[in-house]
């Protein structure tokens, strides 16, 4: 009797046979997706430099006034005015503010997303009020906002919260909703029934559709602080970038544009990689 | 209560099922009475829209009779419960589960001690050869080795009867027969009880003790053949084929009649 394993399986081994050749042509593959990555941007650096540098009445500083202006904002030393070695305070504001924001729509977004999408009275509750919710604008509830939470971060991380929370939110449901309904029957003759299902079935087999939403959420959380911190707070990349442009520090916009930027990738980048982590069984993640 | 030589361990008395599609009513199975004993092997055949997934499914408790009952020990069936494991053609393993995990669900959601899990879990890897695949996740495995998953992870979880949904339906012929002769392996050592679903009048032949022929429209029990013929079993002998060709003409005329 054979009780072996398949032989005509080709799984697992694959990735593992994959040779790790050791010409240098290895290595020049090896950079050549971030040297292709790369051509555009500086493509744009050059274009930019010699449409700006040395023209005294151009609106736009050129990259190398942006980049001084960069470094006295992080260290400063070089200015010294109002906003050199500001960024690590304005860069941290907004950072608590994205994440503080982002926690709250998650905190409320995820338990009622399962609901919505598993609770058939919760869902007639609460989904119509939701769809017509939803089209308005973060930037709609602006002015409401400020009513609401006075002039400071307060509205900041509302309005974060609420732009997060939708893509959080309809991602959840629909993660929660399309869930294989074999899996259901799986569990139940195995012996998981009830609420035990909620976490050993509904929560795992939405995971992929959570993170998507997350990682949007996210995302939209960047997108919103700008609009967040120009309700009158005097910290926060969104604040300097109203508070230069009022003072025509145009070169002080762009940095604050770079850090947003590039605080965002990183931040994005962080849930991927955790999202990869913890998604490893789902074919469509890793 | 329990003995296996008095009261069958399944037993389908006049199970009837109607689905309701669009104002339309569909006799999925009318007045299906078929009686299973401890340890038997049996398989059901029958041409497509026949009902035996529905029959099975009752058996499991996915679904409601319209009439009848079945009776699992004598008691009616009340929904899923670990005594009835399914195997779906499609698996139906949880893809965030490696091996160990699919195997563990059962017992785990039981209640049962961690280190008792982790035996049992241990014991039936082996019983279906996946040890140097335990840590894998269902995208990583074959058809063949997570349909091995699937009647591990019902069995770990102590199924009494197996039920087998064309398990073997997707796979490609030599994993097919590999996949025969280890069930049949298992079959004989654990004293399992198994229903199985299957389009192959050969396949059905070579693994049961007995075979349920269905008709459909509407789906019935038509007839059912014991086969006693010593395993393991020869498809290339004279004896099988001609079972086959019998078997053969009985499906045959049941749809010969059911087209006209
Ligand atoms: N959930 C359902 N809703 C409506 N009709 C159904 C449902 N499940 C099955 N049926 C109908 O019941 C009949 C029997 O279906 P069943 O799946 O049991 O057939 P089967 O013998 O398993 O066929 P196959 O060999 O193709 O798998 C079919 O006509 C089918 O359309
Ligand atoms: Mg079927």
């Amino acid at each position: 009797m054979s009780v072996t394993a398949d032989t005509n399986a080709p799984v697992l081994t694959a990735a593992a046979d994959t040779p790790s050749r050791r010409s240098p042509l290895a290595f020049i593959d090896k950079f050549r997706n971030p040297a292709i990555a790369l051509i555009f941007p500086v493509a744009v650096l050059v274009i930019w430099h010699f449409t700006t540098y040395g023209r005294k009445f151009s609106l736009i500083p050129p990259p190398s006034e942006v980049a001084i202006e960069l470094y006295d904002l992080a260290f400063g030393g070089i200015y010294d005015d109002a906003f050199s070695g500001t960024l690590l305070t304005h860069l941290l504001a907004s950072l608590s503010r994205v994440y503080g924001g982002f926690a709250i729509a998650l905190a409320i977004a995820l338990p009622l997303g399962l609901m919505i999408g598993r609770i058939p009275f919760v869902r007639q509750l609460l989904d119509p009020t939701l769809q017509v919710m939803r089209p308005i604008p973060v930037t709609a509830w602006l002015p409401l906002a400020m009513i609401i939470f006075g002039l400071g971060p307060r509205s900041a991380v509302f309005l974060v919260a609420l732009g997060a929370f939708y893509p959080i939110l309809i991602n959840t449901i629909f993660g929660v909703r399309s869930v294989d309904p074999r899996l259901f029957e799986a569990a139940s003759m195995l012996g998981c029934q009830g609420t035990a299902q909620f976490f050993k079935v509904v929560l795992p087999a939405s995971l992929p559709a959570i993170f998507t939403g997350l990682r949007l959420g996210l995302g939209f959380a960047w997108v919103v602080i700008v609009v967040g911190e120009m309700t009158g707070v005097q910290t926060g990349l969104g604040a300097i970038i109203m508070e230069a442009r009022q003072l025509s520090r145009t070169e002080i916009v762009i940095s604050g544009m770079i850090v947003i930027g590039i605080a965002g990738f990183i931040s994005d980048w962080l849930v991927k990689m955790l999202g990869q982590r913890l998604l490893r069984w789902s074919p469509g993640y890793a | 209560m329990r003995d296996p030589n008095m009261l069958p361990i399944l037993d389908l008395k006049g199970v009837s099922k109607q689905f309701e599609l669009q104002s339309q009513r569909i006799e999925a199975l009318r007045d299906a009475n078929l009686q299973v004993r401890k340890g038997e092997f049996i398989c059901l055949i029958g041409a497509s829209g026949c009902g035996k997934s529905t029959l099975l499914r009752i058996v499991a408790g996915f679904e409601p009779t319209s009439a009848g009952q079945a009776l699992m020990w004598g008691m009616p069936v009340q929904g899923p419960a670990p005594d009835r494991g399914m195997v779906f053609q499609d698996y139906g393993l949880f893809p965030w589960l490696t091996v160990r995990g699919n195997i563990g669900f059962g017992p785990s959601s039981r209640g049962r001690p961690a280190a008792e899990v982790r035996d049992t879990v241990e014991r039936f890897i082996d019983l279906v050869g996946l040890q140097r695949f335990a840590d894998a996740y269902p995208h990583q495995l074959s058809g063949g080795m997570k349909q091995r998953v699937a009647i591990a992870r019902v069995l770990a979880n102590d199924a009494e009867i197996v039920l087998m949904d064309e398990p073997f339906g997707a796979l490609d012929a030599m994993t097919r027969e590999r996949l025969q002769d280890e069930l049949l392996d298992i079959w004989q050592r654990t004293g399992l009880t198994v229903l199985f679903v299957t389009h192959s009048i050969e396949e059905a032949i070579f693994l049961a003790d007995r075979v349920v022929v269905m008709s459909p429209g509407p789906g019935r029990i038509e007839s059912e053949m014991k086969i006693e013929l010593p395993r393991p079993r020869d498809v290339m002998s004279a004896d099988f084929n001609a079972i086959r060709r019998e078997l053969s003409e009985k499906l045959h005329s049941h749809h010969g009649r059911k087209a006209a």
